[in-house]
């Protein structure tokens, strides 16, 4: 019981770091990003690349399995995706903004996000890889509780960035236009808000959040080109769950999929984990489709 | 009285290829304050909202002082001197009355937005027991009034509203048009659309009188009040509130 809740707390992490950039783009951008996920991929597999091409050691560090490499690796991986995540917002979505209804740009992303996929596929292959080949000894806390130390070291830089955002988000002029926009984005700009600068930023967040979330999933599982593509149903859940354009309530809807997931395999068989997002995304839209804590007009 | 803002024959729509107001033409001088009336669908809300520069002006010119605003992005419009409250939503419900009115003054350095909102609580002091609240937990008069006061921490020339005392009590009309004159007094060129005709009227200075997209009548509110022609293209026809 014990070990369901910290790994749910350990997967939850994870997807609400993803959820933020999803909840972020929705509200904010006003449409449902599909290839949100695949930038998760992107981000995990551009910091693989920057440890294989710059030959980079992976001494591990203390108890954990990776190094400084791949801390350094993951801001660099950061950095391309933000970069990508620029790129393809001026190459695709910049241009259909105004032209053309939220169906479009979402049919766009699934395009995104299939591209992004193969690229990665065509690059780093099929196979599933890891950071690191070190093995990990779970440390056990508890009688019923084992954690290994990488997994106490992705919960704590999960707390920590979802703090760093939410301050962000309610303490800067940044935060506060970016709010403004994921509520009302005609009467942010006439009070003076640049909805360019806006829209760039929430691609800078949005970006780095995937990739730190996508290397952290690495870590914690493995690396596959299908990574992103299996998360989407969770971050959709999540940011559904917690209310479109809702930043803490896409770390809760993040946290919660990850513990029903998780306490589900004492009840059904693992195999049918994977359904449960789905389930309780029927649930929400069912029963309450703002969410839990009600969604921005971007969001409905 | 030299003109502030200068509207000459301007034709705009939500689609440049269906222009909703054509060749309209007004001015506005500093400390004056004008009234757009006309029955629904004269064009008064897209006239200010194309001014303010949400839609795409097809033709004509519009000059504030000497800048010409056409085609530039509405964002920058308050940097210009210019403010604009449009008729609902215009306040941001999620944020509180304190972000509310950081929001309105981002453009200005930091000192002189603190200095600028501490004097909007001042204009308004009912906000000041409010300002952690939700905005949207306020009553319709209360947004109206920082909706205002929003507008005004640039120090706008120019305050065009749409519609101040849409849903508004009687009571609450009265303090928000209180607050315009006051406005104007300081010399702020306040411009506004009204369907509450008759109560703009007796407080503004002239009054443009709009029907299907174009100029109908103008002149000063006073005698407009009294001619029939005003009754006959707006009011009889509009059934209007008097």
């Amino acid at each position: 019981m014990l070990q369901a809740l910290a790994d749910g707390l350990l997967t939850g992490a994870i997807y609400a770091l993803g959820a933020i950039g999803l909840t972020l783009t929705m509200g904010i951008l006003r449409f449902a990003n599909f290839a949100h996920a695949e930038m998760m991929t992107w981000g995990a597999y551009m910091a693989l690349g920057v440890l294989t091409a710059f030959g980079l050691p992976t001494a591990p560090l203390g108890p954990l399995t990776f190094g400084w490499p791949l801390l350094l690796a993951t801001v660099v991986a950061c950095a391309l995706t933000v970069a990508l995540a620029l790129l393809i917002d001026w190459l695709v979505f910049r241009r259909m903004r105004d032209r053309v209804g939220h169906l479009t740009l979402v049919f766009a992303s699934f395009g995104i996000a299939l591209l992004i996929r193969n690229v990665v596929h065509l690059i780093f292959g099929g196979r599933a890889t890891y950071y690191t080949t070190e093995l990990q000894i779970a440390v056990r806390v508890l009688p019923d509780l084992r954690i290994m130390p990488d997994q106490v070291f992705t919960l704590s830089l999960a707390v920590v960035l979802v703090i760093a955002v939410h301050q962000f988000l309610q303490r800067t002029p940044l935060g506060l236009s970016m709010r403004a926009v994921s509520e009302n984005p005609s009467l942010a700009v006439i009070n003076g808000v640049s909805l360019a600068r806006v829209v760039r930023w929430t691609w800078i967040v949005g970006g780095a959040l995937a990739a730190v979330a996508g290397v952290l999933y690495g870590v914690a599982v493995q690396l596959r080109p299908e990574l992103g593509f299996h998360l989407l149903l969770p971050l959709f859940a999540a940011v559904i769950l917690g209310g479109v354009g809702n930043v803490v309530g896409a770390v809760v809807g993040g946290v919660l999929i990850g513990l029903i997931e998780s306490f589900s395999v004492l009840v059904i068989p693992a195999g049918y984990k994977l359904a449960i997002p789905f389930l309780v995304l029927l649930v929400v839209l069912y029963l309450k489709p703002t969410g839990l804590f009600g969604g921005t007009s971007g969001g409905r | 009285m030299t003109a502030l803002l200068s509207v000459a024959a301007l034709t705009a729509g939500y689609r440049p290829d269906l222009p909703i107001i054509n060749g309209i033409s007004l001015t506005i001088s500093a400390g004056e304050l004008v009234t757009i009336i006309g029955p629904n669908g004269a064009g008064k809300s897209t006239l200010i909202k194309a001014i303010a520069g949400l839609l795409p002006i097809t033709d004509g010119t519009v000059t504030l002082g000497h800048q010409s605003l056409v085609g530039l992005s509405p964002h920058l419009m308050s940097g210009f001197g210019m403010a604009y409250v449009p008729q609902s939503d215009n306040i941001f419900a999620t944020l509180t009355v304190d972000e509310n009115l950081r929001l309105g003054a981002l453009p200005l350095p930091r000192s002189q937005a603190r200095a600028q909102i501490s004097a909007a609580y001042d204009r308004f002091p009912d906000l000041v027991r409010f300002r952690k609240a939700k905005a949207g937990n306020l009553s319709g008069g209360q947004r109206q009034m920082l909706a205002v006061a929003r507008a005004l921490l640039t120090g706008p020339q120019l305050i065009m509203l749409d519609e101040p005392s849409a849903g508004l009590a009687p009571k609450m009309v009265e303090e928000v048009f209180g607050h315009l004159v006051t406005l104007v007094r300081g010399g702020v060129a306040v411009l506004m659309v009204e369907q509450n005709a008759k109560a703009a009227m007796r407080i503004s200075d002239r009054t443009y009188v709009l029907a299907e997209g174009r100029n109908r009548l103008d002149g000063p509110s006073d005698r407009l009040l009294e001619d029939p022609e005003v009754a006959r293209i707006y009011l009889g026809q509009a059934g209007g509130k008097h």
